[in-house]
């Protein structure tokens, strides 16, 4: 329904460093994403997966090329634009969870409220049944140190839900955890997409997590080498 | 509808505010130990000024109030501070003599009386009793300027002043400690080898003046002192009572101007003595107030200066320490300004809270000080705002720079930060 793609990579490049030493992490890629889509990018280290993500995520600048996201022409906004972009549309998964080591389950899930401006009472009953969705509410006053590496994972994702972005970019999400963990934080995502439409972004090198994407990346010397649609089974 | 949210970030300003208000007084008390030490600088430079303040204002009422009961048309007559602070050793040339003070009566027509004044501390002695007291040698006009009147006996005899013969007048004081209530007029004190009669005793003044008992001593003929006690022919001070209606200020150039023809003071050269009046003159008393105000404020402002780099660099540290936090709220959306604001508003915090420890400090000081001086405690809430927001200040001067830092760093290398 919605035909601006959430996503749109032309001729995109970063180059790090200069001269000899410039390194070309991503070498003119194209890519168009739309609402709904549940992406996987796979690729063999140094790839530019990562590169890829914090060009996605507003987080690096590209050296050269045209990013819209969501219509927005990303080069033409502020720093501060830019984070603004992030806080509302946009919920982060990293592959080190990057929780508030000495804030509880409850209030990491809450800082992206906190910067929305949110009331107290409003956002502590929207980070309770954030927690709820990844079946963590009764961790809800336990601090990262108290919990496992996938109940952590499951508060990053409750943080990276609670201000219903449009997408969630997620590097390596599994990368730290045992297969049943893995599966576990999966079906979230998997379900999040199916459930709510969300727009979903994951790197990773584990075959198995890639096929619960709908569609599949390959990167190889910062360029896109293959991409697939599965045809999904119902 | 997403391009006004993108644009529109005022939303909920003050919701954010407390939660920044919130999170920098975890962090500073999670570390409650390093916060207290980092901000003593500022306990002790503001707790000085404070107590400082406070006692200073206290010996400033209570000089006026001593004043206004001295009568303000009274002048001091003193010789140079350095004749003042050699004491007893100082040359005879930086006193006075009775001839200057003579003179000084006759030449200026607004100078009702001078009367001449020389001073010591001795043991006076009666019977078994004994008594510290100061030991005054002066002439009767020096009960008409200071207002003295007699509850018994009488002043002395013009041949008494002019012989220097053994009599004195004495104060309440002395007399119940030597005599209890019996009548001192017509016995004999011993004021070290000195056997003199007391022929004349005062009324009490009663309050005392700079926390001084006024009627603590013992007065005789200027002769008497300087040839028995003193054994010299000085003059220490001249009190001049000046006419009433007539300007003092005028009064006090005049007197300035003999003096200095007396003692031959060339033009340009300094003067070798002071002229003041009595707020001047009570301020020298409770005097030091100039050396110790200069020094505690040294103290004060080197005190905030340490405490505002101390600040600043546990501020420095502390961005250091969470340079992972600060790329983790980067990412989920906060600003430059957001993250600015959050430094900035602990390290205000971590100031004011040595700037509340120091008022709470300096006042406690300031009372112990005032009750010792036994002059009034009156805080004024001036002085503790304008500390207070003298330590808000520092705190933003000191912590601004930590706090652009943190705001200013790559989200994806602090996250990255180990
Ligand atoms: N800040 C940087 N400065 C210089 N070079 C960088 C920087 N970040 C990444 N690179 C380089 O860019 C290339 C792509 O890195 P990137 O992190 O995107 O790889 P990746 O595909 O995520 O690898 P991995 O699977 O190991 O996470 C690599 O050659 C890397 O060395
Ligand atoms: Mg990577």
């Amino acid at each position: 329904m919605d035909d601006i793609p959430v996503i749109e990579l032309k001729k995109i490049s970063r180059i790090y460093g200069k001269g000899d030493i410039a390194v070309r992490a991503l070498d003119g890629v194209d890519l168009r994403v739309d609402a709904g889509e549940f992406i996987a990018i796979m690729g063999p280290s140094g790839s530019g997966k990562s590169t890829a993500m914090n060009v996605i995520g507003c987080l690096d600048s590209p050296t050269s090329g045209r990013y819209r996201f969501m219509g927005y022409e990303v080069a033409g906004l502020s720093r501060d634009q830019r984070a603004l972009l992030r806080r509302h549309y946009l919920g982060f998964i990293f592959q080190g969870y990057n929780l508030l080591p000495r804030a509880s389950a409850l209030h990491n899930v809450e800082l992206p409220l906190i910067y929305m401006g949110q009331a107290r009472a409003v956002r502590r009953k929207a980070a309770l049944d954030a927690l709820r969705k990844v079946g963590l509410e009764a961790r809800a006053h336990h601090q990262p140190n108290e919990l496992s590496g996938g109940q952590q994972q499951r508060v990053a994702i409750a943080r990276a839900l609670v201000g219903n972005p449009k997408v969630i970019l997620a590097d390596e999400p599994t990368g730290n955890l045992d297969t049943k963990s893995s599966v576990e934080i999966m079906d979230m995502l998997r379900g999040l997409n199916r459930d709510s439409g969300l727009t979903i972004v994951m790197v990773t090198h584990e075959q198995d997590m890639a096929n619960y994407a709908d569609r599949l990346i390959w990167m190889v010397d910062g360029r896109i080498d293959r991409d697939e649609r599965k045809v999904r089974a119902a | 509808m997403a391009a006004s949210t993108v644009t529109n970030a005022k939303c909920g300003r003050l919701e954010m505010l407390g939660e920044t208000i919130r999170l920098a007084i975890q962090a500073i008390f999670r570390n409650a130990l390093r916060s207290f030490l980092t901000v003593l600088g500022i306990v002790i430079g503001v707790g000085s000024v404070i107590a400082m303040v406070t006692v200073g204002q206290g010996s400033t009422q209570q000089v006026a109030a001593d004043v206004q009961k001295l009568g303000t048309n009274i002048v001091i007559v003193v010789p140079g501070q350095d004749a003042l602070r050699s004491g007893p050793n100082s040359t005879t040339a930086s006193m006075f003599t009775l001839r200057i003070n003579d003179i000084l009566q006759q030449r200026i027509p607004d100078v009702v009386l001078s009367a001449p004044i020389s001073q010591t501390r001795e043991r006076v002695i009666f019977g078994t009793e004994n008594r510290l007291t100061d030991i005054v040698g002066t002439d009767n006009r020096y009960f008409q300027a200071a207002r003295w009147d007699l509850a018994a006996g009488r002043l002395f005899e013009p041949g008494e002043i002019a012989s220097g013969r053994a009599v004195c007048v004495i104060g309440k004081t002395v007399h119940e400690k030597l005599f209890g209530s019996g009548d001192p007029v017509g016995a004999k004190i011993r004021i070290g080898a000195l056997s003199c009669r007391i022929i004349g005793l005062l009324q009490s003044k009663g309050a005392s003046t700079f926390g001084s008992d006024q009627d603590d001593f013992v007065i005789m003929p200027l002769a008497t002192f300087q040839r028995r006690i003193a054994g010299n022919t000085d003059v220490q001070s001249l009190y001049v009572s000046i006419r009433d209606g007539a300007s003092v200020e005028g009064a006090m150039v005049e007197i300035t101007d003999v003096m200095r023809e007396l003692r031959r003071i060339r033009t340009g050269e300094d003067d070798d003595f002071e002229v003041l009046d009595m707020k001047q003159f009570a301020t020298m008393l409770t005097g030091i107030t100039d050396i110790l105000t200069g020094l505690l404020s040294a103290v004060a402002a080197v005190s905030l200066l340490v405490g505002g780099i101390g600040i600043m660099n546990i501020m420095l540290v502390s961005v250091t320490e969470r340079t992972r936090e600060i790329g983790i709220r980067l990412a989920i959306g906060a600003r430059s300004h957001d993250v600015l604001m959050q430094f900035l508003v602990e390290a205000i915090l971590l100031s004011l809270m040595g700037g509340v420890i120091g008022i709470v400090g300096g006042l406690l000081l300031a009372a112990a000080g005032t009750t010792w001086l036994s002059v009034p405690f009156s805080p004024s809430l001036g002085i503790v705002l304008a500390s207070f927001a003298f330590a808000a200040l520092i705190g933003i001067v000191f912590g601004y720079f930590p706090a652009r830092r943190a705001a200013r760093m790559d989200p994806i290398e602090a996250l990255r930060h180990e």
